[in-house]
């Protein structure tokens, strides 16, 4: 595949059919703005590019990845429900190692964060061609701009949907898995046609100069880069105010802010108050109790009598309906295990456990095989009031009916009188306030 | 002219049929991806937000801080002895400034606290204050970088 500008500017300017309509555009240019920074060019886009061309195979997959451990092959945790051709091959997301999810969505949510500034210097680098006359001399360029509209308008859609996610403004209203889900695979192919066509153009304006050599020029010394009729260096350049290297230093610089403030709420709880402007960096006190809440009690509709005494736990599928009360689960063996919370919103925490092994309810019913387990919250309403465990997550040796938690009694809103904590497992999914536990053969 | 580039074509169209077939394939699988948005019966608002983030940083954001620099420059070149360098001792904290307020707006502005406070018992009170004291540090830094600067010149 070629470029559409990768070629420079010739005299005899080729247009493709209708060559007529093409020519009557170029004369019909309308004023537009002039662009005189003298640091654009294509080295320094270039640099942008091959930053994102790392970055975003990383976030794209990572994304996939999470959407993969809802285990969406049960209809009931398919966020968005059913995504026809675009549904991913389903496998069975694994319980080993415990901080997967941790890892897998720290780095999404961190690199997705770190890379907005990246993303908008490259949107600024380009600016020019965006008000290029004529905006295409072909049919091929009119494609290839209308592609150009698919990328920059999915990554920011991403960017921004995800940005407002993790800080609970949902002011788009509309549901947040599905966009994200469908976003990113418009995404997905639009930076893949990208790179296709324009790889050939990175590598070569990456040969223009050496990124070492560049970092050793100051302000003084800045001179636009050669003319190459891409568009991006400016015919008429400003008196440098800013050298190369400081841009890529500015723009660095915003990454790391960026990462600074947030990235203590995926840390862990020693280092959670670094991260000065991250909701998730917030203390709640040194209680065992006392780490984040993703559902209080309250807004969950759990009421004091739902959970008293009366409380019982149902285990079904089997050949005998099982009932448990909270004092027959502590009698039976319990079983401590340090595990994490981690948080499709990026935030993680680890704490210690105890309870009983799911497997070890699943006994008590006396089914032989099993092929999942679904669980039910006493929580009325809420997409997360149940989720569906594949045999794994329910035979892990970590994987619990959590009671109690750094030695004391689970708190309200931490799920008391019983939740389910499971290695591995989104953070969602670790169902609280537990009603019954659906074992299917 | 290779079997890849037929001259016709390329005359025609304006690229190789390969450039032709990996538009249609990327137009093929974002449309489908729309077709599946549009089951939601607020489609358009999924819509509206995708080409609304694209038209709003092309159209305000990048203009916008485009105007806002070329207003500072000339304030600051004013002075004695100016250097065109300077505009940066400004430029540099008011982009991070820029950037931590774009990125951590919602909750800096309290946007999200109907949704947050009930589903964590938290707060979004901390963040509007804590962006303007990082905002105050980074200005400070910058400006005792100048003074230094300055000092070391005279």
């Amino acid at each position: 595949m070629s470029t559409t500008d990768e070629a420079p500017a010739t005299p005899d300017v080729q247009y493709g059919a209708p060559a007529a309509a093409f020519r009557a555009l170029e004369r019909a240019r309308p004023p537009l703005p002039r662009f005189r920074s003298p640091v654009r060019g294509p080295w320094l886009t270039s640099v942008f590019a091959a930053v994102l061309l790392v970055g975003m195979p990383v976030l794209l997959v990572t994304g996939f990845l999470s959407y993969a451990a809802y285990d969406p092959q049960f209809a009931e945790n398919a966020f968005p429900r059913d995504p026809g051709l675009l549904r991913l091959p389903h496998f069975d997301w694994p319980t080993s190692p415990s901080w997967l999810y941790r890892v897998n969505q720290g780095v999404h949510v961190g690199l997705g964060l770190a890379l907005v500034p990246v993303v908008l210097a490259k949107l600024w680098s380009v600016l020019p061609k965006l008000f290029q006359w004529p905006p295409a001399r072909s049919v091929a360029q009119v494609l290839e701009r209308v592609s150009l509209l698919l990328l920059v308008g999915s990554i920011l859609f991403e960017l921004v949907t995800g940005v407002f996610n993790i800080q609970y403004d949902y002011v788009w209203k509309f549901d947040f898995y599905t966009a994200h889900y469908y976003g990113a695979w418009v995404f997905l192919v639009s930076f893949a046609l990208h790179v296709a066509l324009k790889l050939p153009t990175m590598r070569h304006a990456l040969r223009t100069r050496s990124l070492r050599e560049e970092l050793r020029v100051d302000r003084a010394h800045t001179v636009p880069e050669e003319q190459d009729g891409t568009g991006l260096v400016a015919e008429d350049p400003a008196e440098p105010t800013i050298s190369r290297r400081g841009v890529l230093g500015l723009v660095g610089a915003g990454s790391l802010a960026v990462t600074a403030v947030s990235v203590g709420e995926t840390l862990g709880d020693a280092v959670r108050p670094t991260a000065l402007l991250s909701v998730r960096g917030q203390s709640y006190g040194d209680g065992p109790n006392d780490f984040q809440v993703n559902r209080t009690a309250g807004v969950a509709g759990i009421r004091p009598d739902m959970v008293d005494g009366t409380w019982r736990l149902l285990l079904r599928g089997g050949p005998r309906e099982v009932s448990l009360s909270r004092d027959d689960l502590l009698a039976m063996e319990q079983h401590t295990a340090e595990l994490p919370i981690a948080c499709v919103e990026g935030w993680s925490t680890v704490q210690t456990w105890t309870g009983v092994r799911l497997r070890d309810l699943l006994a008590l019913t006396g089914l032989d095989g099993l092929d999942s387990a679904q669980v039910r919250s006493l929580e009325p309403a809420g997409a997360f009031n149940q989720t569906t465990l594949h045999d794994g997550q329910v035979r892990a040796d970590d994987a619990l009916l959590a009671l109690r938690v750094n030695g004391a009694d689970l708190s309200m809103d931490h799920g008391f009188p019983a939740r389910v904590i499971v290695p591995a497992l989104p953070g969602v999914r670790n169902t609280k306030w537990v009603r019954s536990i659906d074992f299917r053969a | 002219m290779s079997a890849l580039r037929p001259r016709g074509f390329v005359r025609t169209y304006g690229s190789g049929p390969l450039h032709l077939l990996g538009l249609l394939l990327t137009f093929a699988v974002a449309g489908y991806a729309a077709l599946k948005v549009y089951d939601d019966p607020v489609w358009w608002r999924y819509a509206l937000w995708y080409v609304g983030a694209a038209l709003v940083h092309d159209l305000v954001l990048a203009p916008a801080y485009g105007a806002l620099d070329r207003l500072v420059q000339p304030l600051l070149g004013r002075r004695r002895r100016a250097d065109p360098g300077d505009v940066n001792y400004v430029r540099v904290p008011a982009v991070l400034s820029g950037l931590l307020l774009l990125v951590f707006g919602a909750s800096i502005l309290e946007r999200g606290e109907p949704a947050f406070t009930p589903a964590s018992g938290l707060t979004q009170d901390p963040f509007l204050e804590r962006w303007l004291l990082i905002t105050a540090v980074l200005f400070a830094a910058s400006a005792l970088l100048y003074a230094l600067r300055g000092r070391r010149r005279a």
